[in-house]
């Protein structure tokens, strides 16, 4: 019998009712009284020297309240970045300045060179079009390779070269695997693109700055994941606001994805500007503009390798990635093709031997950061595809090939640095089989060929790794900051509460979720729990939302404080009901005195809590509110086996996906509807990854998919109903809830499988094609079959 | 700039509009509804699509002045007379269809003019109709599902799960 409330019910989400009826709260929806508008002038080419800006005749059109230029933020700090790596020989990366606007140089079509405040937004970009830029062109890099060749040109004249930081791991491995790849019966060898792609939130990014002067204090209004994280980023690194000053709200945010984690210059600007011109003002992104500044995502090239002995178990990987950084580093973009890529390259396999070395590579484009995913599945697409063409040039069978090779015992300590926990990959991979009919397959295959049409069957397995943790670790890593998460409960004195989580929800329905817990730990109605995020004014510093985080590290925070509240409670109740306060029991909303008939409502308590009549003053303070901050001990590792049918169009090289089935293991789950729709959506962006997505520059550095028009979006007609099944449940060993996390897991298990299923279709009709890069367009697809 | 009049969910709303000004800019920035939204600059992605003259458009694509005496609806016009969900909205609720809810107004409005046109819509036909809405959040499944079943459809069988 499904619940109909607590922890493994699917309550239909409260937030819903206000996004149904036009009555969200957006950024883009908030005016402040008296605000100016921004725009940016942008950079039109990828590289070029600023010989001079020419703002006169914009700041003398009416209307115009302003025109700042680099000039304006002498003394101010550049957007900083929140990780640093260290590189093969134990030196730091390179880490170029990141200026709010364009300091003598343009580094990438997008980069901000002016900004205008204007009583309007029309007026504002009107102007930005009378501003006069001297700019020499200079010739720009794009291309990886052809960046770290001898005599490239620089993206950064103060850096050594292009070359951000080459990165070995572990690099203590390197010779034994090399060893054990020449000494290997098999080598399987793969050269693939991870293709450059744009989050595309459909919410564009929108920032308004407010300042106060009566008490020097300054707010932001932005689209962000993580409010507190812009706070200390933008106070303390680029405009000297102290916390105690600032305060960034972050309101219904309409998808994140990754993009909306950063801190971005645009922020900095309107937080600066509305105190410089003393009146709000507001920024809000066109999705053009959004194409050239939003960060970007993937953008690997990588070869690896494969070595298995002649039993076909796994004996060695040796890969090398060369990781697109863009122009600048953005906020978290150093540790993607690291931390977040080369822990991950164990898979679901206990292959004994790995080594992952990555050249992060400065290029004349937009930066590129954490996209859904972030480095997972970069390592999950090289993994499964090599091991599906390892499987076909071994001619054995692609599923017995992994699970000959499952990690079976847990925890397992794999060579890339990271403990499973927990995990059963052959029960998802039999959950899966079981979802598909494989047996059928052939005869589904007939069918399509019957209609002149080639039928693949591709799949694959993932793991991932939730709640990247913990910070002592983290910080060893590189990372500036903690990634622990908080969370305050403020209970009522008539037994309502109130939850401050650090988390941020911008889709993932916590509103709901998070209710469900705490309302199932007290036993009270949901209703009576509301679940406050967004605003550093009203939340405990926390870290926020992105990398499948916030159940698990977030919700723990929130258990913990819960647990605190219980506590306390429990003490009171034993005062006012002269029991032991071992004696206490919580059920259902009553405590109760075990043995006897005594009982006192939840909402007695709190009263008492507040009304301290008959309470232990001498023992505890009145009130009942508690804050917890959880830094969990390890990453969570959710994982699963998907499978997808494809049919290629031979005439044509369109591939059209029949169907998708996901098994995951996401331990134990907290709401099932939330749980599949944060899959399905997952689905949908590894589908468009792999079949249509594709952020392109030519070699001049211009921007060839800079709107819908050229970026191509997986709309309704593109996907098939989904299979989804989470009903293998491994529950996460060291966090309260047992949850893993399930928000990535749909981007990151999904490409290989279309891949490998379109190879499928077409090794069906004896095109041996090995590889094709995504995303797997008709001309692609079709090129292949012409060999 | 000119005053433009337009019969907005049932009630007579004045605002000025330039030469310019596009009907979604008039509904956010001069009536100040914004739960129209605007998702692109291409007119690609329907998050602010709303009905005119009982037509679903995208508002970024009509100019203000042009559609002065026009009838419109838009998402805050869509719940029942008591303030209840109306059918469209109630199955989206219903069936989780919405994650950030930022296409979700456009998607709604889309939907409610696909039902009126074809009442039993098939997958096919949903899919295909809401071709024009752009959600990155929900991958459509649980949005298709939500359509049918405001269709009256049982959504059962169209699910695989
Ligand atoms: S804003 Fe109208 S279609 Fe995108
Ligand atoms: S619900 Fe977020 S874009 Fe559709």
């Amino acid at each position: 019998m499904p619940k109909d409330t607590g922890i493994g019910a699917s309550p239909k989400r409260r937030e819903d009712v206000r996004f149904l009826t036009g009555k969200g709260r957006y950024t883009d929806d908030i005016n402040v009284a008296g605000q100016a508008h921004v725009a940016f002038l942008r950079s039109d080419v990828a590289h070029g020297t600023i010989n001079g800006i020419d703002t006169s005749a914009a700041e003398a059109m009416e209307g115009v309240v302003r025109v700042f230029t680099a000039k304006d933020f002498e003394g101010v700090g550049g957007i900083p970045c929140g990780w640093q790596i260290t590189d093969r020989q134990g030196n730091p990366m390179q880490e170029p300045k990141h200026p709010v606007l364009a300091e003598g140089k343009v580094r990438h079509v997008g980069d901000p060179i002016a900004a205008v405040v204007a009583e309007s937004a029309a007026i504002a970009r009107d102007a930005c079009e009378a501003i006069e830029v001297d700019i020499s062109d200079l010739p720009a890099v794009i291309d990886m390779k052809k960046a770290l060749a001898d005599g490239a040109p620089k993206v950064h004249d103060d850096l050594t070269s292009n070359l951000c930081y080459d990165w070995g791991f572990v690099e203590e491995n390197r010779e034994a695997v090399d060893k054990a790849i020449a000494e290997a019966a098999h080598v399987t060898t793969l050269e693939l693109v991870n293709n450059r792609l744009v989050a595309n939130p459909m919410e564009p990014r929108v920032a308004v700055g407010d300042y106060a002067a009566h008490d020097d204090s300054s707010t932001l209004y932005t689209t962000s994941q993580n409010p507190h994280v812009i706070r200390l980023l933008m106070g303390a690194f680029v405009l000297g606001i102290p916390e105690h000053k600032l305060r960034v709200v972050a309101p219904d945010v309409g998808g994140g994805f990754g993009t909306k984690i950063f801190h971005y210059a645009e922020e900095a600007f309107c937080t600066f500007a509305a105190k410089a011109c003393e009146r709000p003002v507001k920024w809000t992104a066109s999705r053009s503009e959004a194409f050239m500044s939003d960060a970007h995502g993937r953008d690997h090239v990588t070869k690896i390798e494969l070595a298995l002995d002649a039993d076909n178990n796994f004996t060695a990987i040796r890969t090398e990635t060369h990781a697109n950084m863009g122009a600048y580093l953005s906020t978290f973009a150093p540790s993607v093709p690291t931390w977040l890529h080369g822990t991950l390259m164990a898979g679901n396999y206990k292959t004994p031997l790995i080594y992952v070395n990555v050249k992060a590579v400065f290029t004349n484009t937009v930066p590129v950061d954490a996209y859904r995913g972030a480095g997972r599945p970069e390592a999950t697409f090289q993994l499964e595809r090599v091991i599906d063409k390892a499987a076909r040039e071994l001619g054995v069978d692609p599923v017995d090939l992994r699970r000959q090779n499952f990690v079976t015992e847990f925890p397992y300590a794999t060579p890339v640095a990271v403990e499973y926990d927990t995990g059963d990959y052959g029960a998802t991979m039999d959950r899966l089989l079981e979802m598909i009919d494989r047996d059928g397959f052939e005869a589904r295959r007939k069918e399509s060929e019957s209609r002149g049409k080639l039928r693949g069957l591709g799949l694959n397995c993932y793991i991932e790794a939730c709640g990247i943790a913990p910070s002592s670790l983290v910080g060893q890593l590189g990372a500036r900051a903690g990634l622990y998460e908080s969370a305050t409960v403020r209970v009522n004195a008539t037994g309502g509460l109130v939850v401050m989580t650090g988390s941020h929800s911008h889709g993932q329905g916590h509103e709901t979720s998070f209710a469900q817990v705490v309302a199932d730990m007290i036993g009270i109605d949901e209703n009576q729990v509301e679940i406050v995020h967004g605003d550093t004014a009203n939340t405990p510093m926390g870290m926020g939302t992105y990398g499948s985080r916030s159940l698990a590290v977030g919700g723990s925070a929130m258990v913990r404080a819960t647990e605190k509240i219980i506590a306390k409670a429990k003490k009171i109740a034993a005062h006012i009901m002269e029991a032991a306060e071992g004696d206490i029991e919580l059920k259902d909303g009553q405590f109760t005195v075990a043995g006897t008939d005594k009982s006192m409502a939840w909402g007695d308590v709190t009263l008492a809590a507040y009304v301290p009549h008959n309470y232990p003053l001498e023992e505890i303070e009145p009130g009942l509110e508690e804050t917890a901050f959880y830094d969990p001990n390890n990453f969570t590792y959710p994982a699963g086996a998907y499978a997808c049918e494809v049919e290629v169009d031979p005439e044509t090289g369109r591939v059209e996906v029949l169907s998708f089935a996901a098994a995951d293991d996401f331990g134990n789950v907290v709401n099932p509807m939330i749980v599949e729709g944060q899959v399905h959506g997952g689905l949908a962006q590894g589908i468009g990854q792999a079949l249509f997505e594709n952020c392109a520059y030519d070699e001049e550095g211009q921007l060839l998919s800079a709107s819908y028009m050229d970026y191509s979006m997986p709309r309704s007609s593109d996907l098939p109903m989904f299979q989804v099944d989470h009903s293998c449940q491994t529950p996460c060993t060291h966090n309260p809830l047992g949850v893993k996390g399930c928000g990535e897991a749909g981007a990151i298990g999904s490409p290989p499988a279309i891949v490998n299923g379109v190879i499928d279709a077409l090794a069906s009709a004896g095109h041996d094609v090995g590889h094709i890069d995504m995303p797997l367009t008709p001309a692609k697809v079709w090129a292949a079959m012409q060999g | 700039m000119a005053k433009v009049t337009m019969t907005v969910n049932g009630k007579t709303r004045t605002a000025e509009a330039e030469g310019r000004t596009l009907l979604v800019e008039w509904l956010r920035e001069g009536l100040r509804l914004t739960g129209t939204h605007v998702g692109c600059d291409t007119s690609q992605c329907g998050a602010c699509v709303v009905h005119v003259d009982g037509e679903a458009v995208k508002a970024c694509t009509a100019l203000a002045q042009e559609l002065d005496g026009a009838e419109v609806t838009t998402i805050e016009g869509m719940a029942n007379a008591d303030g209840s969900l109306g059918v469209v909205q109630q199955a989206f609720q219903d069936y989780h269809g919405l994650q950030c809810g930022f296409c979700t107004p456009g998607m709604v409005m889309s939907a409610a003019a696909l039902l009126k046109e074809n009442p039993k819509p098939t997958e096919a036909e949903v899919r295909h109709y809401l071709e024009g809405n752009i959600c990155r959040c929900t991958g459509y499944h649980n949005i298709v599902k939500a359509v049918m079943a405001a269709s009256g459809q049982d959504v059962a069988p169209v699910a695989a799960e």
